[in-house]
């Protein structure tokens, strides 16, 4: 490693080899390896039955629910995650650090809770699903489900992401365009809006990778009907459960890949933000 | 200002109702489907021996992981952060792939290296060494989805700090052992507490992952979370609901926690 020596010799500090030693072993038996196997697997089962398993009908239409219902779930949370972080950060009121702090219980709380409340609280009897029923709606084991367990799983997502941002922005740029005769309107579109886009479109990148993958609180309230509410990770663990291993495998090696193109997504949003934004934050 | 009353208490007051609809009520449905049937029936869900056993069980996996990925965290962030290498940037990355993967996936990436049918099964097989449908399957595939949660708050602020303070202990003579309890350390306590904290409450409620290497063997390999499916696919809602309870009450005190370092720092 003769190329590395001139960064050596500026190594005060101790300890490089210990912990990227530690880091590398910790990161290649508990997740490289796994992930590598997933690969192998996947490739062992050929071109043309890869192909097969995943254009079947009952695939497609997983993944086409999937996408569908994670579509609208983002949307949703683009637009509550938006409003939460400008009320959040542009005004004071009573109760605004209890409201900050609802904003962390999707991650906090386990998703086969969040599903099993969301199922009882839309069911024909639940506080939400009677009212619902009566006028005509169905949310539970119908696409509305999942997309509601999806939002509510993804939830933090924009809210913090744009939040962060929110916060550093002066609030003396808006009271200077006010000041040029700009509305309330035209100012938040014309100096607020370009500011934060790069971290509302990173936290809708994430929010939709979070969707894609979300397993636990959907398949509580979905009903997992297939061609109508099985999602896709539920039809790999399906094939699991039925020894079909090449199914499962190459079912989640395309979610996969899917969820590796969006992590790829986010980051280069996240350059290109601290490209525009003159640095890194 | 003036310019904000217009729209001010329409958008509060939407924020408001949109969070009770989308966050509080599901919350609060919780206990009181649980206690539905008042507190005599709830203790006796939660002291049901199947489901102590899950709480038991969930409690060890915890108690492995968390300790786990937390020394992954210091040691990721350390050499992330003080030091530059070739294959830095893709590192950084590659420890973000447990968060953006499905936890599923990460069930299924297990089951195809230790499964009978999977890469090192064979072999697993041959020495009697059980991995899947046991604890160390349910520890390896939590220690998978929680790994990046204690590098993302540790990291980020040892950059923010830099490498002075410490650089003058090392001028100073200071051991690598000094260097990290006594400078390091108090430096990143909080984001350290904070990342662990996050870590528990993931590791104890995951569900997606475990539901696939566990085997759900009630009584032996059903963590909290598989039980309250199990529960629920029994129709015993209220039972389901009741064992729930005590996951959200640690999912409560993660986010008390929280609040408390933020006001720390």
């Amino acid at each position: 490693m003769s190329a590395a020596a001139p960064v050596r010799a500026k190594r005060v500090l101790p300890g490089f080899t210990l912990t990227l030693g530690t880091t590398m072993l910790y990161l290649t038996v508990i997740v490289l390896i796994p992930v590598l196997a997933l690969i192998l697997k996947g490739a062992e089962i050929g071109p043309a039955r890869f192909w097969g398993i995943v254009t079947a009908p009952r695939t497609l239409a997983a993944i086409r629910i999937t996408m569908t219902a994670a579509a609208i779930a983002t949307v949703i949370n683009a637009l509550y995650g938006l409003l939460m972080a400008w009320v959040l950060v542009r005004h004071d009121f009573p109760g605004k650090r209890l409201l900050d702090a609802l904003m962390d219980i999707p991650f906090a709380l386990p998703t086969a809770v969040a599903g099993l409340s969301l199922t009882a609280l839309y069911s024909a009897n639940g506080w939400f699903g009677a009212p619902l029923e009566a006028a005509g709606i169905q949310v539970v084991y119908t696409i509305w489900g999942i997309v509601l367990a999806m939002t509510f799983t993804s939830i933090p997502f924009v809210v913090r992401s744009v939040q962060s941002v929110l916060e550093d922005l002066d609030p003396a740029l808006e009271d200077a365009a006010f000041t040029l005769g700009a509305g309330p309107w035209t100012t938040f579109r014309r100096v607020v809006f370009p500011a934060i886009l790069p971290a509302w479109l990173g936290g809708i990148a994430t929010s939709f990778a979070r969707s894609l993958g979300e397993f636990g609180a959907v398949v509580f309230i979905a009903g997992n009907l297939p061609f109508k509410t099985e999602i896709a990770s539920l039809l790999a663990f399906i094939r699991l459960e039925e020894y079909d291993y090449a199914g499962a495998a190459a079912i989640a090696l395309v979610l996969m890949v899917f969820a590796l193109a969006l992590l790829l997504v986010s980051n280069l949003i996240q350059i290109w933000a601290s490209r525009h934004a003159g640095g890194p934050r | 200002m003036n310019r904000r009353t217009g729209a001010r208490p329409l958008l509060i007051g939407l924020a408001v109702l949109l969070t009770a609809i989308l966050v509080v009520a599901p919350l609060v449905f919780i206990f009181v489907q649980a206690l539905s049937q008042g507190w005599a029936v709830y203790a006796k869900n939660i002291l049901d021996p199947l489901t102590l056993h899950a709480i038991w069980l969930t409690a060890a996996v915890a108690v492995v992981v968390v300790p786990a990925t937390v020394a992954f965290g210091i040691a990721a962030s350390w050499a992330l952060a003080k030091f530059s290498f070739p294959g830095r940037g893709v590192l950084a990355t590659l420890i973000e792939i447990p968060f953006s993967v499905s936890p599923i996936i990460a069930g299924i990436c297990y089951l195809l290296l230790y499964g009978r049918q999977g890469l090192l099964g064979g072999w697993l097989a041959e020495h009697d060494i059980a991995i899947l449908f046991a604890l160390p399957g349910i520890i390896l595939v939590t220690m998978f989805v929680t790994a990046p949660f204690v590098v993302r708050e540790v990291l980020p602020l040892m950059r923010a700090q830099g490498s002075d303070q410490e650089q003058a202990a090392v001028t100073l003579g200071a051991s690598g052992w000094q260097l990290f309890r006594r400078v390091t350390l108090p430096n990143i306590r909080w984001a350290l507490l904070y990342g662990a904290v996050l870590a528990t409450a993931r590791a104890v409620g995951e569900f997606g992952g475990v539901a696939v290497v566990s085997g759900n063997v009630r009584g032996q390999t059903n963590t909290l979370p598989l039980h309250v499916e199990l529960l629920f696919n029994d129709l015993n809602a209220v039972g389901a609901f009741a064992a729930a309870t005590t996951l959200t009450l640690i999912a409560l005190v993660a986010l008390v926690v929280k609040a408390v370092l933020e006001g720390r720092r």
